[in-house]
């Protein structure tokens, strides 16, 4: 294509991590904590394309429906930008998902066990799509305080599934969430078990 | 929303919600050659009196005077992402934008990216 990677000035490499969960579970709050900027929202346009998971029995016609995403950024040197995107909470936009996760180096599947289930359909879609995730389980005050182990039973995830405590709001806290996926989808890249 | 066709078959063309895509002429199909994270640069200024270059296409080439994502872009200039495709199309096309594309999943496995990102991370 025209706009390769070689021509034009040099530019740093924009790699994409995502944080995903349920609604309210502390994303945007996460990716506010860790990100350089003041988080941005995105708004992508979706038509036809999302017909299939609506309800749209006897509709003929297009529809449209905007999905903000948040997002914020962390600048690594001049060589590198991580870019953090908030998924949207729902599940009829797998489509954005879909945009979103491709390329992605890793997600981060945030989990509050008050409603541990929320971040099932996370779980679910990058089990299936592959791409290398942690669990982040964000303390929530009054929350029920599970043993890791528990979580990961009740998540039914592999073992090789990194599962940790955090508080969204803080930095290190996020930041060491996202040493630990960048790590864990280091060891699970492709290249890794051919040595 | 007054969102109506007149007898002539255009559509009146009043609500805010329609005005992105009169901004993009209507085009839609650049909207999958770049990624949200595709980055964009300005490589050659505008002088404002450039043929069919809108003041959003004049405001992109003044963001990017530094690297910005589709994104950030979109985010900026209260655009929604597919709109800001387009526009960054016209502006390649014409030259006053350089646009780096993400990493390829597949080449997302470079040990000196995992490496430096690690370091960047823990330098924070």
């Amino acid at each position: 294509m025209a706009f390769g990677r070689s021509d034009g000035p040099r530019m740093p490499t924009a790699i994409k991590l995502l944080i995903a969960g349920g609604f309210g579970v502390g994303k945007t709050t996460m990716v506010g904590a860790v990100s350089e900027i003041r988080p941005l929202r995105t708004e992508e346009t979706l038509t036809d394309r999302s017909v299939g998971v609506d309800d749209l029995s006897g509709v003929e016609e297009k529809t449209t429906t905007t999905v903000a995403m948040d997002f914020g950024r962390i600048s690594i040197g001049d060589d590198f930008m991580l870019y953090l995107f908030g998924t949207p909470g729902q599940e009829r936009f797998w489509f954005v998902w879909d945009e979103l996760a491709r390329g992605a180096l890793g997600a981060v599947v945030l989990a509050d066990t008050r409603r541990l289930a929320d971040c099932f359909p996370s779980v679910d879609y990058f089990e299936r799509r592959g791409t290398p995730f942690v669990v982040a389980v964000n303390c929530f005050e009054g929350a029920p305080v599970f043993e890791l182990d528990e979580v990961k039973m009740a998540l039914n995830l592999g073992p090789d599934v990194p599962v940790m405590l955090c508080d969204a709001r803080s930095r290190d806290s996020g930041k060491d969430v996202l040493i630990a996926l960048v790590k864990h989808a280091y060891g699970r890249r492709p290249s890794a078990a051919v040595g | 929303m007054s969102n109506e066709v007149n007898p002539d078959g255009e559509r009146l063309l009043d609500a805010p919600t329609v005005r992105p895509y009169v901004i993009a002429r209507g085009r839609t199909e650049a909207q999958d050659r770049f990624d949200l994270i595709s980055l964009a640069v300005t490589v050659r200024p505008t002088t404002g009196t450039e043929i069919g270059l809108d003041p959003e296409h004049q405001a992109i080439v003044r963001l990017c005077r530094r690297p910005l994502s589709v994104a950030e872009i979109a985010a900026h200039l209260d655009l929604p992402a597919g709109i800001v495709r387009v526009l960054l199309g016209d502006l390649f096309d014409r030259g006053f934008v350089a646009v780096q594309q993400p990493q390829p999943e597949m080449d997302v496995l470079d040990e000196r990216m995992y490496k430096a990102v690690l370091d960047g991370l823990r330098a924070l």
